[in-house]
């Protein structure tokens, strides 16, 4: 293969083997030159996908598993209405291998059309990370009726906190990994305009990440709210963090229950969150909220993007669907001695983090416990998944305290089918 | 993003108005030459691979500054970036390059015969001594820019070419990613080894995408002569030993660069280079001769004098510490080097440093002895 490869890269060969691949004589004359500059398209000709197929030995993420030198050779030239290429979508997975305990994603969508252009790689993926969910015979149910849910107050000795959040971008615009800057900063004027117009206790002020003060920085950095450049390299390879910090910033409300991030991973991050452990209330700010910005950009010509079988469009194929992670940090320090504590979770569809956060340990007994899945349960059965699970996992605890034992739950079920 | 142009098109459903970079904190030479003017002018062109004006400045509007040098903030993704952005890229070369005109020409002179003395530069204060160049392949996109396909193209040619070195310059490639844990530590301690960048500079431009694919490492058995495939250039190429004879150094250094081009000639590829530029790199301060002349030197004296920046200033040399780019120095040891890269060649370059280094170590000297330097001031060169 080496040797072959080397005869192909000779320049002077081109004009010969442009001709045998038949690019006509328009492009064999330029060619002739001794130091004509190869064109982007000449390049793919001259660069068969074999050429180009990434090297994936080493790598344990889903876009590794999914993407075979077949499938890349016939997506590789093919590109979205924006012209957003499959080498984009999958930069990120190729410079990260990933883990061998943590299977990453491994693939981003650089607009909305990228899951359709690309959907031979991105259906997989999907599969894949969502328990099975087939994004071409399965629908997604959204609902965002707060009321449904039950029992959503819990125990206060345990539970310290409770937040909701989920993504959501707007559609025309591209996504963080390939908008351009005069998009993002439309992205920034688009929501920030809708948000202007909440009143009552979702009313609130914008804080541009460029342009914001040390006194405000340093209280969002106390209000726990402030996000910083990305570091991860899974996010700055795929390149969300260009331009930093041009258009980008947090909005809140006075109650500082109701906040937003714009331009980080997503267009939007919207955060419901209070102390205390009033599930319901959080969740039923967070619906209206989410919805009072629904009409208001609605009112501007502008909507989220959405459709039936992959429910909200966001950068990351891993939070497709409702984009939802509700969660609580609650106290469990005999529970999480127990053997079965991660099969419990497990079996409830939880899922345990530290409470810095997604890549943190746990400090001392109190947990970041939310909801494992994303896609193929509506946004109430999420909510009502962590509540049912967070209570379960607060009797477990006081039994424990009680000498009583403890019963690992059977496993709850994954989609409707 | 770099490498494709075709996202570009999306660009211009917006006015170059609101697609213009905020530079108001910036500090970096793009940021002083990039009007909105000229941001309206060029943004609508690509060079012919499909390199963009965004592509060029991308590293530049990511990172505002840097604490000890005025960065570039631009880089090149083809030989013909230098042509189809000359707008913005020949006020940068002109600023970073001292007063470089578009019209200039620039001398290369790879004759280590031209180098007067080098030989003898004191070793009780100079540790060693190191050349370093890079050289683009023509023809192929820059590792800001190429695929895969291309990077793994001019990695098969770098083997090939430096595999039929022989004598002295016999050695032997080793791939990143295939390395033995033996092979990576034997690199470590011989001080060869390069890892993926880390710096933001580095890595806004797109030069660490698919890292480790197609990288390596050659080097010659007796350890003296060492090529970089694929790093921040095409290559990087390395000539160096313990003590002070430079000259011995820069000799090797013109030898070896030699051979490996007439190799390259044979398999019909020729290194970027014009009688304007010099040789073509990724980042325009190493346009020229790419060269990089410098020792090692204790000089806990003399670095403490009041007028080390104005000597060095004169003597247009640049002091770093012995971890190179972004460190500081340790223990009075210094890494002194040439300035200066465009307008001069490459053995004037090194005649700088080897008078340059000569004058620190006799000042050292007399400061050791508690005597003035005061007579041994130079002139500006």
């Amino acid at each position: 293969m080496a040797s072959a490869f080397t005869k192909i890269m000779t320049v002077r060969n081109t004009a010969v083997l442009l001709a045998s691949l038949g690019a006509g004589t328009v492009a064999t004359g330029y060619m002739l030159s001794d130091n004509a500059a190869l064109s982007a398209t000449d390049r793919t000709k001259l660069y068969p996908p074999s050429s180009d197929f990434p090297d994936l030995r080493k790598h344990n993420n889903c876009m590794a598993s999914a993407l075979t030198p077949a499938l890349y050779a016939k997506l590789r030239d093919k590109v979205t209405p924006s012209n957003w290429t499959l080498d984009q979508c999958i930069q990120t997975g190729v410079d990260n291998p990933g883990h061998p305990f943590i299977k990453t994603v491994g693939m981003v969508a650089g607009d909305e059309e990228s899951y359709e252009v690309f959907a031979e790689v991105f259906n997989p993926i999907i599969k894949d990370r969502h328990n099975g969910y087939d994004p071409i015979t399965m629908k997604h149910p959204t609902d965002l009726d707060a009321s449904k849910l039950t029992s959503g107050m819990f125990d206060e000795n345990y539970v310290l906190s409770s937040r909701v959040r989920t993504g959501r971008s707007i559609r025309g615009l591209s996504l963080p990994p390939a908008c351009t800057r005069a998009e993002r900063r439309e992205v920034e004027r688009v929501v920030v305009t809708a948000l202007s117009g909440l009143k009552g206790d979702l009313a609130g002020h914008y804080y541009g990440l460029g342009d914001m003060t040390e006194a405000e920085q340093q209280r969002l950095i106390d209000d726990h709210f402030l996000f910083d450049k990305p570091v991860s390299p899974l996010l700055t390879c795929a390149g969300m963090a260009r331009d930093w910090p041009d258009a980008r910033g947090i909005w809140h409300n006075n109650e500082k229950t109701f906040l937003i991030w714009i331009n980080e991973e997503d267009h939007t991050r919207v955060i419901s969150m209070e102390k205390g452990g009033n599930m319901k209330r959080v969740f039923e700010r967070f619906c209206r909220g989410l919805k009072q910005v629904e009409s208001l950009i609605q009112e501007r010509g502008w909507e989220f993007m959405w459709n039936e079988h992959l429910g909200y469009i966001l950068t990351c194929p891993s939070n497709l669907g409702t984009g939802l992670r509700a969660g609580v940090h609650v106290k469990l320090p005999k529970l999480s001695q127990d053997a079965r504590f991660n099969k419990i979770l497990e079996n409830l569809r939880l899922q345990k983090r530290g409470t810095g956060g997604v890549d943190t340990a746990a400090v001392g007994d109190t947990f970041d416990i939310s909801n494992l899945d994303r896609l193929g349960k509506s946004e109430v059965e999420l909510v009502q998944v962590v509540v049912d699970g967070v209570n379960y996992l607060i009797d477990c605890e006081k039994r424990l305290e009680k000498g009583q034992d403890i019963k690992v739950p059977s496993p709850i079920s994954q989609f409707k089918k | 993003m770099p490498f494709s142009n075709t996202h570009n098109l999306m660009k211009m459903n917006f006015s170059a108005e609101q697609e213009y970079p905020d530079l108001s904190q910036h500090n970096n030479h793009m940021a002083k030459v990039l009007t909105p003017e000229m941001y309206a002018n060029l943004r609508d062109k690509q060079t012919p691979s499909g390199f963009t004006l965004d592509d060029v400045i991308q590293t530049g509007v990511d990172n505002p500054g840097h604490p000890f040098i005025m960065t570039v903030g631009c880089v090149a993704g083809d030989e013909e970036t230098y042509d189809v952005f000359k707008e913005l890229l020949d006020p940068v070369i002109e600023d970073r390059h001292g007063g470089y005109k578009p019209t200039d020409k620039h001398k290369t002179d790879l004759n280590p015969e031209n180098l007067q003395g080098g030989d003898d530069l004191d070793p009780n204060y100079v540790l060693s001594s190191r050349v370093r160049t890079g050289r683009s392949i023509r023809g192929f996109c820059l590792p800001p820019h190429c695929s895969r396909g291309e990077r793994r193209g001019i990695e098969n040619l770098s083997i090939d070419a430096l595999s039929s070195l022989d004598g002295d310059l016999k050695g032997k490639y080793y791939a990143l990613r295939n390395m033995t844990d033996d092979e990576q530590q034997q690199l470590i301690d011989d001080h060869f080894l390069f890892d993926k960048p880390v710096s933001p500079l580095l890595l806004a431009s797109g030069m660490g995408r698919d890292w480790p694919d197609a990288r390596g490492i050659w080097h010659n058995d007796s350890k003296t002569f060492l090529v970089w495939v694929n790093e921040e250039d095409h290559l990087r190429v390395i000539s160096m030993q313990k003590g002070g004879n430079m000259r011995e150094v820069f000799t090797r250094f013109c030898e070896g660069l030699t051979k490996i081009e007439s190799l390259f000639k044979d398999k019909g590829h020729e290194f970027m280079w014009n009688e304007h530029l010099g040789y073509v790199l990724t980042c325009p301060s190493n346009l020229g001769t790419g060269l990089r002349g410098g020792v090692h030197v204790k000089l806990p004296n003399v670095s403490k004098h009041e007028k080390f920046g104005e000597i060095l200033k004169r003597l247009r040399l640049q002091k770093r510490g012995t971890g190179g780019v972004d460190t500081a120095a340790v223990g009075g040891v210094f890494d002194i080097s040439n300035a200066d890269r465009l307008g001069f060649s490459e053995v004037e370059l090194v005649q700088m440093v080897v008078d340059g280094v000569k004058l620190l170590v006799d000042m050292e000297k007399r400061l050791e002895n508690g005597e003035s330097i005061d007579d041994l001031m130079p002139d500006q060169k």
